[in-house]
């Protein structure tokens, strides 16, 4: 693996804190094009076995390139590791001049685990424009623990974004976030190809970390999402501790928002 | 002669904290005075008001403001839901 390829400390830092990233341009065109011709044809219809290694599907399908590309097998490598198993995938169709409402959602919440994570990566293999209705994602939802579509209600939630991108942009999510899938108001069919991939290793500095004492690290960490309100201060304590968990660094804080509530001297001075 | 109905519309507007002047995070809007569907208006919209005070002054009816509770020990580290949804509404009357 080139180390030059994978993330950086500065963007795992950006997503712990917003819960995804996104990459513009990652796929070449001609690739995008045979993906989605094997997406429009149905070929990619049939699911590999569930818990597989996720090197065995797609040998020679141009989906399978598009994931054995240098640098998108890199961020995946800097996410879950090494050999990480196939979950699921799909060619998710949003046929031309369908209207999908309201429909905000977290994925699972029978997945209860505390800092061990599942990645989502959705590849838009056409240009998608803001009318065809490319996913939406809330930034800083990862650590909220809701009922899959219970949150239907809510509509908008300020800082909310769109993909509106070129074809072969990736977005590298954090399975937790809160998504939805968008209408199409356009006249053509709209494919996004989601995949699911879990860890079979520890998530421990798997991405390159040259830079982890950047100021830019504890920037990005410390960056205030507008529509936490009040919950930041607890949103920026859940979030330290999954910085913990990443860098397999317990002592790691930003200010001394851990550094208090773990300090219970017992300390007895005599003559005190 | 037609008949004149009275239909409602909601407002939910989620704050950032319990005071009804803070800043609007996060919106929904259900109409029933028409068909339109409502639904996430992309990255770049602006809620209706800042505040709910903003939309009371605009002539909006609270209906529900949110309860301010403790977090139960234990789970003081834990966020699920907007904390701050209030339901406001206005009602309109409709010929047929």
């Amino acid at each position: 693996m080139d180390k030059n390829l994978l993330l950086t400390s500065v963007e795992m830092a950006q997503f712990a804190s917003t819960g995804f990233l996104r990459f513009d341009n990652l796929v070449p065109r001609e690739l995008c094009e045979a993906a989605h011709e094997e997406m429009s044809t149905g070929k990619l219809r049939r699911r590999a076995p569930m818990g597989s290694p996720f090197s065995e599907p797609w040998p020679d399908e141009a989906i399978g390139k598009v994931f054995r590309l240098p640098k998108v097998a890199a961020i995946i490598h800097s996410l879950v590791g090494p050999n990480p198993r196939y979950d699921h995938h799909a060619a998710h169709l949003t046929p031309a001049n369908t209207r999908k409402g309201a429909n905000l959602h977290q994925d699972a919440e029978y997945d209860i685990r505390d800092l061990h994570f599942d990645i989502q990566i959705s590849f838009f293999p056409e240009d998608t424009p803001l009318e065809s209705g490319g996913t939406l994602f809330v930034p800083g939802t990862q650590f909220r623990r809701v009922h899959e579509a219970e949150i239907k209600r809510y509509q908008n939630i300020i800082g909310q974004v769109q993909a509106v991108c070129e074809a072969g942009t990736m977005f590298f999510w954090h399975t937790n976030i809160w998504h939805s899938a968008r209408s199409n108001f356009t006249d053509r069919d709209r494919y996004m190809f989601k995949l699911r991939l879990n860890p079979t290793v520890r998530q421990q500095r798997l991405w390159n970390t040259d830079d982890l004492d950047s100021p830019e690290v504890k920037q990005a960490l410390n960056q205030k999402i507008p529509w936490h309100g009040q919950r930041h201060r607890i949103e920026l304590m859940n979030r330290i501790k999954f910085w913990r968990f990443l860098t397999g660094d317990p002592t790691f804080d930003l200010a001394l928002w851990w550094g208090r509530v773990e300090n219970t001297p017992d300390i007895i001075v005599q003559g005190g | 002669m037609p008949e004149t109905q009275l239909k409602q519309k909601l407002l939910f507007l989620y704050l950032g904290n319990s005071s009804l002047e803070s800043e609007v995070v996060g919106w929904s809007y259900y109409d029933g005075t028409t068909d339109e569907m409502f639904e996430a208006a992309g990255e770049d919209a602006e809620p209706p008001y800042n505040s709910v005070l903003d939309a009371m002054r605009d002539g909006w009816r609270v209906i529900q403001v949110p309860f301010i509770k403790a977090p139960q020990v234990g789970r003081e580290y834990e966020n699920d839901y907007l904390d701050f949804e209030f339901v406001l509404e206005k009602m309109e009357a409709i010929n047929g």
